[in-house]
C-alpha cells in the first residue's frame, strides 16, 4: 500500500451558502420619483450648483455633494446616444432587441430603456425616440411602468447636442 | 503612534441617531451631517485634503454601497479619498496617518450605517472565519454571551451583567480634523488628537483568552492612554466596559459608554469626547473604538484640549 492511496486528497471545495434579508428602503428622492412615476409623470431633479437635471434622481448631485430639491417634469422624449443589439434570449425578451442609453430631453445624465417598434437595423445615434407606458391600471411604484421607447417622426437630433454622452 | 510631527486635532464634528430611519437612504441621512461640519468651518469640499469613510455594504445590502455615498460629499473635482469597511473611527486613524503628509492638511472623515434595514446579529457573522465558523451562523449576541459568561466562569469581575439583544441603530457622524496652525484658524477650540494606536487579537475565538483585553490594553499603552480625565468607550454590549475599562486602567475615572450605530460608533465616540473637551468639561479623554467580535479590535485615541 502506497502512502498516496491512504493519504486523503485535498479538500478543493467548501460550499458555505450565504442569504441575507433586507428591507430595502429607496430613499426621500427616489421616492417622489417612484410616486411620480405612478402617476404617469417622469420627474428629474436639477442640482442647484451646477443646474444638472438628473433622471432617475438620486437625491443629491454626485458631482456636487448638495440635495437636489428642484423637480421638473420631463415629456419623456430623448435621443438615442448609444445602443447595444442583443442577439441572444433574455427572460421575457426576444432577441434581437435593442437596449440604448436616451439622453432624456431636458435631462443631463443618460437613463438605459428598450427600444422596440423599429427594426434594429434602423436605429442610430441622434435618433429621436419617446417613451410608451403601460397602461393606467398598470402603473406602479416602478421603472418598469416605461416599457420601451418607440422612433418619434422626426429628423434626428445633430451631433453636438449628445456628443458628451456617447 | 503618539508625538506626531505634524499635530492633528478634530475641528468640527456632527452626528446622528436613531432607532430605524425609515424614509432617508444612507446619502440623504449623511449629507446634513457632513454640510454642517463643512459649514461650521466654513469651508468645501475644494478645501479639503484627504476624506475617508467608514461602513460596511453588507449591511447597506449592494456592492460597492460605499461609492454611492460619496454622492454625499461631492467629489468633483476629483477628489483624493480612500474608505474602510470599518467603523469611522478606524478611518479616523487612517486619515491622522495621512495628515502627516506634508501636503495634506485637512482631512474629513464620515461613517454611516442602516442595520435596521438587514438582520445585524446574522450580517455580523460573515466577519468570521469563512470555512469553519461562519457556516455556523453564530449570532453576534450569542458570541458577545459566550464572552460575558468566561468573565462570569474567571471569578475576577464580580457581577458580569447579562447580554442584551445587539443594539441596533441607524445614523452617522461626520468629522474634520486639521493640522498645527491650519486647526487653529479654523476653530478656536481644536481638540489634540495626541496618541492613537490600533491592535488586533486573532481571529479565531478558541485561541483567544476572552476574559482580558490584550488588544486594548497595547492600544491604551500605545497611544500614551494613562493620566486621562474621562473615556468616552465604544461597548457594544455592556460587559465589555468591565474589560475595556480593566485593560485601560480606568479604575474610578469617569467613563461615558455607547454602543452606537454599527460602523458609526466608535467614530461618534471620538466626536463625542472632543465636545467634551472643546467645552471645557475635561481635559485629557480617552476615545476608544471597537471592531470584530468580542473586541477583537481595539483603537485607542488620546484627546486633549489646548495648551
Amino acid at each position: 500500500m502506497t502512502e498516496t492511496a491512504e493519504a486523503p486528497g485535498p479538500v478543493t471545495v467548501v460550499e458555505t451558502p450565504i442569504s441575507l434579508d433586507f428591507n430595502y428602503t429607496p430613499g426621500v428622492a427616489a421616492s417622489r420619483f417612484l410616486r411620480s412615476l405612478e402617476e404617469g409623470k417622469l420627474v428629474g431633479q436639477r442640482c442647484p450648483k451646477c443646474l444638472k437635471v438628473y433622471v432617475p434622481p438620486r437625491g443629491a448631485c454626485s458631482m456636487c455633494g448638495v440635495a437636489t430639491d428642484e423637480e421638473l417634469e420631463l415629456t419623456g422624449k430623448g435621443t438615442v446616444t448609444t445602443f447595444c443589439v442583443t442577439r441572444i434570449p433574455s427572460p421575457g425578451l426576444e432577441p434581437p432587441y435593442v437596449t440604448a442609453w436616451i439622453l432624456l430631453d431636458g435631462a443631463d445624465l443618460t437613463a438605459m430603456f428598450l427600444i422596440q417598434e423599429v427594426d434594429p437595423a434602423d436605429v442610430r445615434l441622434g435618433m429621436r425616440v419617446e417613451s410608451v407606458w403601460v397602461d393606467e391600471s398598470e402603473r406602479k411604484t416602478d421603472l418598469g411602468n416605461i416599457k420601451y421607447f418607440k422612433p418619434l417622426d422626426e429628423p434626428d437630433a445633430d451631433y453636438s447636442t449628445y456628443k458628451d454622452y456617447v | 503612534m503618539r508625538d506626531f510631527a505634524r499635530p492633528v486635532a478634530i475641528v468640527a464634528s456632527a452626528s446622528f441617531e436613531t432607532p430605524s430611519e425609515q424614509a432617508r437612504n444612507e446619502v440623504e441621512m449623511l449629507l446634513p451631517l457632513i454640510e454642517k461640519v463643512r459649514a461650521d468651518l466654513g469651508i468645501e469640499q475644494g478645501d479639503i485634503g484627504f476624506t475617508v469613510s467608514g461602513s460596511s455594504d453588507y449591511l447597506q445590502g449592494f456592492p460597492f454601497a460605499f461609492v454611492g455615498a460619496l454622492d454625499a460629499v461631492g467629489p468633483w473635482p476629483p477628489i483624493r479619498e480612500s474608505h474602510l469597511e470599518m467603523d469611522g473611527a478606524f478611518a479616523l486613524a487612517e486619515a491622522v496617518a495621512v495628515l502627516q503628509d506634508e501636503h495634506i492638511d485637512t482631512a474629513l472623515v464620515y461613517a454611516f450605517a442602516r442595520p435596521s434595514r438587514g438582520e445585524l446579529d446574522r450580517t455580523l457573522a460573515l466577519q468570521l472565519d469563512p470555512y469553519t465558523v461562519g457556516p455556523l451562523w453564530p449570532d453576534a449576541r450569542g458570541l458577545a454571551g459566550l464572552q460575558a459568561q468566561a468573565m462570569r466562569d474567571s471569578g475576577r469581575y464580580g457581577d458580569v451583567p447579562d447580554v442584551p439583544p445587539t443594539y441596533v441603530a441607524d445614523g452617522a457622524t461626520a468629522v474634520i480634523l486639521a493640522v498645527g496652525d491650519r486647526a487653529r484658524e479654523l476653530s478656536a477650540n481644536p481638540v489634540w488628537i495626541t496618541g492613537i494606536d490600533h491592535r488586533i487579537e486573532a481571529p479565531a475565538l478558541g485561541v483567544r483568552d476572552l476574559t482580558t483585553s490584550a488588544s486594548a490594553k497595547s492600544a491604551g499603552e500605545h497611544a500614551g492612554a494613562a493620566g486621562v480625565d474621562a473615556a468616552w468607550l465604544h461597548t457594544p454590549y455592556p460587559h465589555q466596559e468591565l474589560l475595556l475599562r480593566a485593560a485601560l486602567g480606568l479604575d474610578g475615572k469617569p467613563v461615558h459608554t455607547a454602543a452606537g450605530p454599527m460602523m458609526v460608533g466608535g467614530l461618534e465616540r471620538f466626536a463625542s469626547a472632543a465636545k467634551a473637551i472643546a467645552a471645557g468639561e475635561v481635559s485629557k479623554a480617552l476615545a476608544h473604538a471597537t471592531s470584530g467580535p468580542c473586541l477583537q479590535q481595539n483603537l485607542v485615541g488620546v484627546l486633549e484640549g489646548s495648551k
